[in-house]
């Protein structure tokens, strides 16, 4: 099969592998229809997140149609039509039993590297690192998806890939980024970053109820798209005025009642700080840009929540506990726990709630994938979201 | 049964080195003592042990002192740390030397120098003690400072009795250890140990049942000759985890690393870190008993790192054990 390969630091190749194999009793082997690059691909494709070796196949995000099972698999038939998490999880273990999929407890086989730099281990992830799980991606014609009895949902012929795809993922990261942020009428939020998911938690914010949703980010198009599509009420560009003081000014001088960080370890900001977070991630000395992270705590009011749902990978430098613990802040985050948001989510997909396919700016097919890597990192065309697709695919770039 | 913190193995070297640390906080404060008396008042002390008072003794003296005040902040401040007994030990020593020099060029007072050599010894004997129990007690052969000592555990969310009785039976244990061949069961204590080395070098062992618990310890160690070719002891206890968790499974091991060709091979065989091995036995311990086999991906199922990729051959499949019951076959998990 063609598969989407990660060779090293900005690197990418899509080469003939062998095709995937039934490993467990409990796996489904998945036909891939359509396929996207996710924002924290951004953060494989830059080499900042460690325990990537030259010839993994890349992706999460991916649905299709189920063309093999293990024999444990009872609830899934060949033909089936699926969406599948991008958390491997087991649903046997005490962390699944409490809905915390992306930590479960038993489908991370390299769990001791995760645990090495992390203290624990999270669950394993599709195409996502050795450290966790060394599982092959999504970004490919096929692709082997363990604990099929649990992950994967399946979803009806009236709704377009481009509708249901972005439940693997993105829309679920969005929504629980919304969630943590214990929205009560009258709330204002603040998102920081207004790429696919930043997107999805200003649209899921305003789902849960949100008085207004203030979105921030630097390109004016994602700034357009949160507020002509997502909802965002304001928006503010970091490059063009202060954050902290716009935000106290669209706040009445309360900042924020909750912030979601949709940006994580890569984020950018203004000379000199910038510059310092640049020199000590080329160092070693930290391995993650916080830059986002800090503004969000510090704009955020007395007593609210910061929100991370931005991938770190490690370490990060000059953390303002100063102002969580004097100001009574609450951090709360995690990798999204996909299985639970599932059935909820495409129930508001299927009531006309949200159509989450707003944020796709792109299609190619799979061949093209480099192409959409770059396109993706380098904001060209507008870029905001890259969907890839197996077969029949028209060649050309743009949809 | 001992508390949670103090284990069989450990028991008697903790309460051995508990008795070196108090009787190192009693020699921190003689050392720091003795060594500020020297440092201020060196004609003093002199006079006391009844040495010159020339200004090359008294310099010496002062030397001395610094010595002194150095070994005793280093016992305080690293009250389990041997090594600043030991400084004291050799302090003695040179200290033991230099007042036989003065007791030989002394004409009068020599019995002055012949009390402080007396103390002396008397402090060296301490020395040696302290330095001896906090080096840990020494003893027969799994006992002696090589053996090594480890203790891994995990949480299973089964109960304690059926954590227990799929440990029990010693054939399961293959499915879940990576580097276990086979185990043979001899007769109702004795078992034959078939482990994977280095260049799958085969390691054998007759290991022997020292107790047995129901539902809460199992405990072996390995029979000298019988063909072992691993020395080495171990227990597992089975305790319920609060709040309705299942087990927690606490495995303590110590093995001997002896010279030798077996030596290495067994050094290869658990890795750098043997503590590690068993850890990720325990992983797969739990997750056979979880979810029914032993998890695996494209990356894992290969020895060493290899990409994220679909092998091109399908290996073996991986074993099966149902979460409640342990039919299945018993040959050994290919995975790795």
């Amino acid at each position: 099969m063609r598969a989407t390969c990660w060779l090293g630091k900005r690197e990418v190749r899509v080469e003939t592998v062998p095709d995937p194999k039934i490993l467990n009793a409990r796996d489904a082997i998945v036909r891939v229809t359509s396929t996207a690059i996710c924002g924290s691909d951004l953060h494989l494709y830059d080499g900042i997140i460690p325990t990537m070796e030259s010839g993994d196949i890349l992706g999460h995000e991916f649905m299709g149609e189920v063309v093999e099972v293990g024999p444990e698999v009872k609830n899934l038939a060949v033909g089936d039509r699926v969406v599948v998490p991008f958390p491997i999880a087991c649903g046997n273990c005490a962390s699944c039993h409490k809905g915390l999929f992306s930590l479960c407890e038993n489908s991370n086989p390299n769990a001791w590297m995760a645990e090495k730099l992390l203290g624990h281990s999270p669950a394993g992830l599709f195409g996502y690192s050795h450290m966790l799980g060394g599982f092959a991606g999504g970004q490919a014609e096929y692709v082997r998806v363990p604990f099929a009895d649990v992950g994967p949902i399946k979803v009806p012929n009236t709704l377009t890939d481009d509708q249901v795809l972005l439940l693997s993922d993105i829309f679920p990261t969005g929504y629980m980024g919304a969630e943590m942020c214990g929205i009560e009428p009258g709330d204002v939020i603040a998102v920081f970053g207004a790429g696919p998911v930043g997107q999805l938690a200003i649209a899921s914010a305003r789902l849960l109820g949100a008085e207004r949703v203030i979105a921030i980010d630097r390109f004016d198009y994602r700034l357009r798209s949160a507020r002509e599509r997502a909802g965002a009420s304001e928006t503010i560009n970091y490059e063009e005025e202060d954050v902290q003081e716009a935000l106290l000014e669209l706040t009445g001088g309360r900042g924020p009642d909750a912030c979601i960080d949709a940006v994580g370890g890569e984020s950018h900001g203004h000379f000199p700080i910038y510059a310092y977070d640049r020199v000590k991630q080329a160092l070693m000395l930290e391995t993650d840009r916080p830059i986002a992270l800090r503004q969000a705590i510090r704009a955020c009011g007395n007593g609210g929540t910061v929100s991370v749902i931005g991938v770190y990978g490690g370490f990060i430098d000059k953390f303002p506990m100063g102002a969580v613990m004097n100001r009574g802040l609450t951090i709360r985050s995690g990798q999204c726990n996909v299985q639970r948001y599932l059935k909820p989510l495409l129930e508001r997909i299927e009531r006309g709630e949200i159509d989450p396919s707003f944020v796709i700016s792109h299609h190619m097919p799979l061949e093209s994938a480099p192409r959409g890597y770059e396109m993706f990192l380098h904001k060209e065309d507008d870029c905001l979201k890259v969907v890839l697709q197996t077969g029949g695919v028209p060649s050309s770039l743009a949809s | 049964m001992a508390t949670d913190r103090t284990y069989e193995f450990g028991e008697r070297r903790a309460h051995a080195r508990g008795r070196g640390e108090r009787l190192a906080r009693g020699l921190a404060w003689f050392s720091v003592g003795l060594g500020l008396a020297e440092l201020t008042a060196p004609g003093g002390v002199a006079r006391t042990i009844g040495v010159s008072r020339d200004r090359r003794v008294l310099g010496a003296m002062r030397v001395l002192g610094a010595r002194e005040l150095a070994a005793g902040i280093g016992l305080f401040a690293r009250p389990r740390s041997a090594a600043f007994a030991w400084m004291r030990l050799t302090g003695d020593l040179i200290d033991l030397a230099l007042l036989g020099t003065a007791f030989g060029l002394r004409r009068r007072g020599r019995e002055r120098v012949l009390g402080a050599i007396g103390a002396v010894a008397g402090v060296s004997v301490l020395d040696l003690l302290a330095g001896k129990r906090l080096s840990g007690a020494r003893g027969g052969a799994l006992e002696a400072g090589r053996a090594q000592h480890f203790r891994e555990s995990i949480t299973i969310g089964r109960p304690v009795e059926e954590v227990y009785r799929f440990w029990r039976d010693f054939q399961n244990l293959p499915r879940f250890m990576a580097h276990l061949d086979t185990v043979e069961i001899l007769d109702e204590r004795r078992s034959h140990w078939v482990a994977r080395g280095p260049a799958d070098r085969s390691i054998e062992w007759q290991a022997e049942l020292v107790e047995d618990v129901p539902n809460e310890r199992i405990a072996w160690r390995s029979i000298a000759g019988a063909g072992t070719e691993l020395e080495h002891a171990g227990s597992v206890r089975f305790v319920a985890a609060p709040g309705g968790r299942g087990t927690e499974v606490h495995v303590e091991m110590r093995y001997d690393a002896p010279f030798g060709r077996v030596g290495v091979a067994l050094a290869k065989l658990f890795g750098r870190a043997p503590a590690q091995e068993v850890k990720g036995d325990l992983k797969r311990l739990k997750q056979v008993l979880e979810t029914g086999e032993v998890i695996r991906s494209d990356a894992s199922i290969h020895s060493g790192m290899h990409p994220a990729r679909p092998p091109e051959q399908a290996p073996a499949p991986s074993d099966r054990v149902r979460p409640n019951g342990h039919e299945g076959s018993t040959t050994r998990e290919e995975n790795r």
